[in-house]
């Protein structure tokens, strides 16, 4: 545990050394900060007629649609950029097991992205201000462990995804192109067929989060499927690694 | 601390090393020898626990690299051929970060310990990436130093340094191979005859010698060349003279005023050379043995007629 730890500080310490964190962090917090603005300027405007007030669940929505396109920048190059440098042999003639080394990197950027979710704490807690009489905590707190676990899994994808390539690009395309498949394409062919749908919509990425956990309700289920998304990413880093020893 | 016996290895169909069996002891430092392409950094990576061998068996500092891979990850430093390190990094942090890993205990005051002994003191605020190629080697050396392990693999460790860079990491092998095991693979047959107690000479993936310099080139040239320089140019006058001598042969007066002569080993003829010279009335300004370098053995066990001439 000390090992993934010490990993995990590292890579975590490493984003803010890098200008591709800083841009990740900037077109990820200017959209929610503009969609914020948006809804409160709304409901100042709806309220005059009694419309309903604002509400952070469209916020988390936010965060986690744009985490599909930038979740792949941040992990493209855990793994990948390692076996490039060759600084994976050093890795992995260190006293580091397989497992460590692949979930100390997906605990690295999992903080860098929740250091990101904390400073969208600072929306509901204006909105709280500003209604009577404030939000609904348990609603908030649903979407937010939505929030951390659609970012658990899609990282671990990404990680795992980093350790099967040597080429950063290649892990960014690929992983993107997982994250648009499970988030968006999925779940169509269970609009067109007449039954056995409900196995594609399980397998979705998105429904999980906002036809539940971003709407207040916390099922066992969900939690589940994105906790088996996330040792399924690990289990395929860590075979990636293994893989390349026997190579 | 290292026993390797029948070690193979194969990369698909292509066979890198071939039944490899050799032993290093504590305090030995073993150098490592081949051309290109030989199987060198294959058996150390093998030995560093980064791979697996295809069959046979390693075991470092008491434990099996395959079985016992972790254990032999913690007492093993190692340096790799290309020095890959975190270029973003400072020196410190990074050092720093290597020694967390390997548990090393007072972490910060050891980093600085091990940057004196490579003579980095001086840049430990510096970026990896801002450092020549000499530096980084002493970077990847200090890495493999941390943890005081009790093997050291280095390959290549004084590749890209300058040759006063050089006399110092060879220094510090020497200090280091005092208590520990030390392999490490070399190109600079110089730098094994000078630091290693005995080398290993493979080539394609196969040991062809293995033994101390010395004996390497007694085995291996089975007499003595000597040339004699007197005050002038040498003439067939002289050479007459030293091949009376009983046990001289194949004598040869050379382009640059010198004889030379060859003699079984085991009787030294040079006192006996040395009186007749003197005697008929040369002025003797060197006779010296013509002892076959490491670079002549390499080449007799490597090269495209290795082991037809003997």
């Amino acid at each position: 545990m000390k090992t993934i730890w010490t990993i995990a500080k590292r890579e975590y310490d490493n984003y803010f050394n890098s200008p591709l964190a800083y841009v990740v962090a900037f077109f990820m917090l200017l959209p929610l900060g503009i969609y914020f603005s948006v809804i409160l300027w709304a409901s100042s405007q709806q309220s005059l007629y009694g419309g309903p007030a604002p509400e952070n669940s469209p916020l988390t929505w936010l965060f986690v649609f744009l985490l599909i396109f930038f979740a792949p920048a941040l992990t493209m190059r855990l793994l990948s950029d390692e076996a490039r440098m060759g600084t994976l042999e050093l890795m992995l003639t260190a006293p580091v097991r397989d497992f460590e080394l692949v979930a100390g990197k997906w605990l690295g950027s999992y903080l860098f992205v929740m250091t990101l979710a904390a400073v969208t704490l600072t929306f509901p807690i204006v909105i709280n201000n500003l209604v009577d009489p404030g939000i609904d905590l348990k609603m908030l707190l649903a979407s937010y462990i939505g929030v951390a676990l659609v970012t658990s899994a899609l990282l671990a994808l990404g990680v795992g995804i980093s350790a099967i390539f040597s080429n950063q690009f290649a892990a960014f395309f690929v992983t993107l192109g997982v994250f648009f498949f499970l988030w968006f394409m999925v779940s169509l062919p269970a609009s067109y067929l007449p039954s056995g749908g409900e196995v594609f919509n399980y397998i979705s990425l998105s429904n999980h989060f906002t036809q539940s956990m971003n709407n207040g309700t916390i099922n066992l289920g969900d939690i589940v499927y994105y906790l088996s998304l996330t040792v399924l990413g690990l289990f395929v880093g860590t075979t990636a690694i293994e893989i390349r020893r026997w190579r | 601390m290292i026993k390797v016996s029948g070690l193979t290895k194969d990369y698909g169909a292509r066979r890198a090393i071939t039944n490899l069996s050799f032993d290093a002891q504590q305090g030995e430092i073993v150098g490592f020898l081949g051309p290109n392409g030989a199987g060198k950094t294959t058996t150390m990576r093998i030995l560093t626990g980064y791979m697996p061998p295809s069959d046979g068996e390693a075991i470092v500092a008491g434990y099996d690299v395959v079985e016992e891979s972790l254990e032999v990850r913690r007492r093993v430093g190692y340096l790799p051929e290309t020095v890959p390190l975190y270029t973003d990094m400072v020196v410190f942090d990074y050092l720093k970060y290597m020694g967390e890993l390997r548990g090393v205990p007072k972490v910060d005051d050891r980093v600085d310990e091990v940057l004196g002994m490579v003579g980095l003191g001086d840049r430990a605020n510096g970026y990896i990436g801002n450092l020549s190629k000499g530096m980084r080697q002493r970077v990847g050396l200090a890495q493999a130093l941390l943890h005081r392990p009790e093997v050291l693999i280095l390959d290549e460790p004084t590749i890209g340094l300058d040759p006063g860079q050089m006399v110092e990491v060879r220094e510090l092998i020497r200090e280091i191979g005092k208590e520990r095991t030390v392999l490490l693979s070399t190109h600079l047959l110089n730098e094994a005859q000078n630091i290693c107690d005995r080398v290993l000479i493979i080539n394609k993936g196969k040991i062809v010698a293995e033994d101390t310099t010395e004996n390497l080139q007694a085995r291996l040239v089975g007499a003595e060349r000597v040339i004699v320089r007197i005050r002038g140019e040498a003439d067939e006058e002289l050479a007459k003279t030293i091949k009376l001598i009983k046990g001289v042969r194949d004598i040869e007066l050379k382009d640059d005023g010198a004889v030379e002569f060859e003699f079984s080993s085991g009787k030294d003829l040079r006192p006996e050379v040395a009186k007749q010279v003197i005697k008929a009335g040369y002025d003797l300004l060197e006779l010296r043995p013509l002892g076959m370098s490491l670079e002549e053995i390499f080449l007799e066990l490597t090269g495209p007629d290795a082991g037809k001439r003997k």
